[in-house]
């Protein structure tokens, strides 16, 4: 049947997942088939047909990891929407094949750290149940297209960029050209002016926004990365239309995959070509491949895209009514709950409804961490208040999205009972940190025990509203998982002599202000990290002027005063 | 060396060029340094390796000469080759054979097929049925060919493959 044959009601099933793209027999095969190449590529290695070597990079494009202690599993979070049936999948993975946790990433992904290599089929098996899979979170091919938490429901957002998220994933899912490619490429697309994707930090970042005749066009970021060599992309053009979006992001891949190194894999990334052959000749050399493109072949018709909208389900929003009246009372009668709105809330384009961020950072705990039972409830409560749906966020919280106002209060409570409560979104308590030498087999230093005694050093919530927002990200090594570049104050821990140790970076921004931070001195020990980091936060709090951020403050007074106070404390 | 055609073996019927050698009559393949000197031949077929370094365009001019090229994997985690196999039937309309030689693992035949290679050469000791059961795994792609017509399945990007 060709789409032009098919009408939208037999594309489309009476029940769709609300916010992502609803799977249909087809997919469905598509997943068993590579269940079943997976579960013969584990036969062939364990008759010895395939060497280890071989075999690595077969498992990885399965999110299979080899970590310290164990295998891991990072399972696919297509654009990061998650429907209530798949979180408890997750939630039963977590209780049958690891130890009761799951972890959300920075990639808007879930892994677990104690996965069996026998049990991984099963684990893939449980996941296809759901409609997901573990296809592609690894290896040297386009990684999962990551999107912003607040799609389809922020007030400020112009175009809803899932849809073009699920368009690029299903033309990179084992994209026959680019699976073999000289490093992993990462890609975000976002719908909104204010960057929630960390667009300047992508191999692509895409930002949309409606173009003439109601189309979409695209401006195309290239090149942003941290790693060793942190890097903001660079603007490739300002204005793609939609229906070259596949041809464009080929011509990239393509002058990628001919020319990015391959003799050294940390120079192997696209950030390195791009500023090897400088801008405007990567982009000459990108024109030139897309003007020799048949790009008929390529052309996305709008007729493709609103067959691919027509599988996503809308949510079915209610009249305002008194909605917003509640939630005004409810906040007034309630200081905590006032306090939580004020801080783990977004603005919805719906009248009456709101989008709220469920902060996995409790005092002292482990920044993403969720048990079994968490991802149940919160399974629950998306089904109850927010049509099924869920969203995982790049900085390890989970979003439910259409809440209605007068429901926020009930959601809340249940929430906080379970100790997902916690109001402390974009606040220094809200860290973001890679897994570390507790399980990365990469790392050099270990990021959640620092993570979490500055979690509780800065338990106090009134302490925490004081300071406001400041954006700390933690990294074992100086692979940047944990994306401390990007921080307003990040960490990053080294190998000082078999010791580990930490080096603070100050200034960093993953919005549209992006910049990398700098790096303040020589790396200290952890409890004097720890120490650093509350005088630098005591000098903000003197030298900030009229509401300032720490980072507005740090970039007006400069790095030479923030180095005293932690160098030369008085 | 064994060559694999839609998942079976066939006969080669070529040879490759001995280093320090003349080429000599009949079908033969020439490495790229050696282009010329078989482009000068007055009889016999001519086939080319094509090193992963290149761009498909430096035979451009050799190209209605040219009845088979070779594509290669020095590991088979280089693929530089897939973007040169497609290139080569997208942008200079190759309609000749185009094999793959080098470290290839069945596991990315379906690959190198839809990019538009023919032929595979595999080595000696493979298990053959490991590259059998490599085109029957996936009967979907997600994402249209460039090089080949296959049908939508209905809606999206999704694609039924061709069945050898």
């Amino acid at each position: 049947m060709s789409t032009e044959t098919m009408t939208r009601a037999e594309a489309a099933p009476a029940v769709l997942p609300v916010g992502r793209y609803g799977y249909d027999q087809v997919d469905r095969t598509f997943l068993r088939e590579r269940i079943e190449q997976f579960r013969d590529q584990v036969n062939r290695r364990i008759a010895g047909d395939l060497t280890e070597e071989e075999f690595k990079p077969l498992r990885l494009m399965n999110g299979l990891y080899l970590q310290l202690h164990a295998y891991m599993l990072r399972v696919a979070v297509p654009y990061g929407t998650l429907g209530s049936k798949q979180v408890r999948a997750l939630a039963r993975i977590a209780r049958e094949f690891d130890k009761g946790y799951g972890h959300f990433t920075t990639r808007q992904n879930i892994q677990f750290n104690w996965i069996k290599l026998e049990d991984t089929v099963a684990a893939l098996e449980v996941l296809a149940e759901a409609d997901m899979h573990a296809i592609q979170t690894s290896g040297n091919c386009i990684r999962n297209i990551t999107s912003d938490e607040f799609a389809g429901a922020a007030k400020d957002e112009l175009l809803d960029p899932r849809v073009h998220a699920e368009i690029l994933r299903q033309w990179s899912t084992l994209h026959p050209e680019f699976t073999f490619l000289p490093r992993k490429f990462k890609f975000a697309i976002s719908g909104s002016p204010h960057d929630r994707v960390v667009a300047r930090f992508h191999d692509i970042g895409l930002i949309a926004r409606p173009g003439p005749h109601g189309r979409p066009v695209f401006e195309v970021f290239v090149g942003g990365g941290l790693g060793r060599t942190p890097l903001v992309g660079v603007s490739l053009r300002d204005d793609l239309p939609e229906e070259d979006l596949l041809a464009y992001m080929e011509a990239i891949l393509r002058v990628y995959n001919a020319h990015g190194r391959r003799d050294n894999i940390y120079k192997a990334r696209i950030k390195i070509l791009v500023q090897a052959l400088g801008t405007d000749e990567f982009r000459r050399q990108v024109e030139e491949e897309f003007a020799a493109m048949d790009r008929a072949r390529y052309r996305i018709e709008p007729a493709l895209v609103e067959a691919i909208k027509a599988r996503f389900g809308a949510p079915d929003f209610a009249p305002e009514g008194n909605a917003a009246a509640v939630l005004a009372e409810d906040r007034r009668r309630d200081v905590r709950f006032d306090a939580w709105v004020r801080t783990n809330t977004h603005e919805h384009k719906a009248p009456g409804y709101i989008s709220l961020v469920v902060s996995l950072k409790p005092a002292g705990g482990i920044p993403g961490d969720a048990t079994a039972e968490q991802l149940d409830l919160l399974a629950d409560l998306a089904d109850e208040f927010s049509f099924g749906e869920l969203r995982v966020t790049h900085l390890q919280n989970v979003v439910l999205g259409h809440v209605r106002q007068d429901q926020l209060h009930t959601v809340w409570q249940r929430l906080s009972q379970a100790g997902l409560g916690t109001a402390n979104v974009n606040f220094i308590t809200d860290i973001v940190a890679c897994p570390g030498l507790d399980y990365c087999a990469l790392a050099n230093a270990r990021s959640i025990p620092i993570a979490q005694k500055l979690s509780s050093r800065f338990a106090d919530l009134e302490l925490q509203r004081e300071i406001g927002d400041l954006r700390i990200n933690i990294s074992g090594c100086i692979n940047a998982c944990g994306h401390h570049h990007a921080a307003h104050l990040g960490i990053l821990g080294v190998d000082k002599r078999g010791q580990e140790a930490f080096q603070i970076t100050l200034g960093g921004s993953g919005e549209e202000d992006a910049s990398i931070g700098q790096i303040l001195g020589p790396a200290m020990a952890e409890d004097e990290t720890v120490d650093a980091v509350a005088r630098l936060i005591d000098l903000y709090l003197v030298r900030r002027e009229n509401g300032e951020r720490f980072l507005d403050t740090y970039r007006r007074v400069g790095t030479a005063a923030f180095k005293d106070v932690v160098y030369a404390p008085a | 060396m064994p060559l694999l055609e839609n998942g079976h073996p066939v006969e080669d019927t070529w040879r490759y060029a001995v280093e320090g050698e003349a080429l000599g009559a009949g079908d033969v393949i020439v490495p790229f340094d050696r282009l010329s000197e078989g482009l000068g031949r007055a009889e016999g077929r001519l086939g080319v390796i094509l090193p992963n370094s290149e761009s498909v365009s430096v035979l451009k001019e050799a190209l209605p000469k040219l009845a088979v090229i070779v594509v290669t994997f020095p590991i088979f985690r280089d693929g530089r080759a897939f973007s040169q196999a497609r290139a080569l039937r997208e942008h200079l309309h190759f309609t000749g054979e185009v094999r793959a030689s080098g470290h290839i693992l069945p596991d990315q035949y379906e690959f190198l097929i839809r990019c538009g290679v023919n032929t595979v050469e595999v080595s000696g000791n493979t298990d053959m049925a490991a590259w059998e059961r490599a085109l029957h795994h996936f009967t979907i792609a997600t994402q249209p060919s460039p090089v080949l017509d296959e049908k939508p399945t209905g809606f999206g990007l999704r694609r039924f493959l061709a069945t050898p």
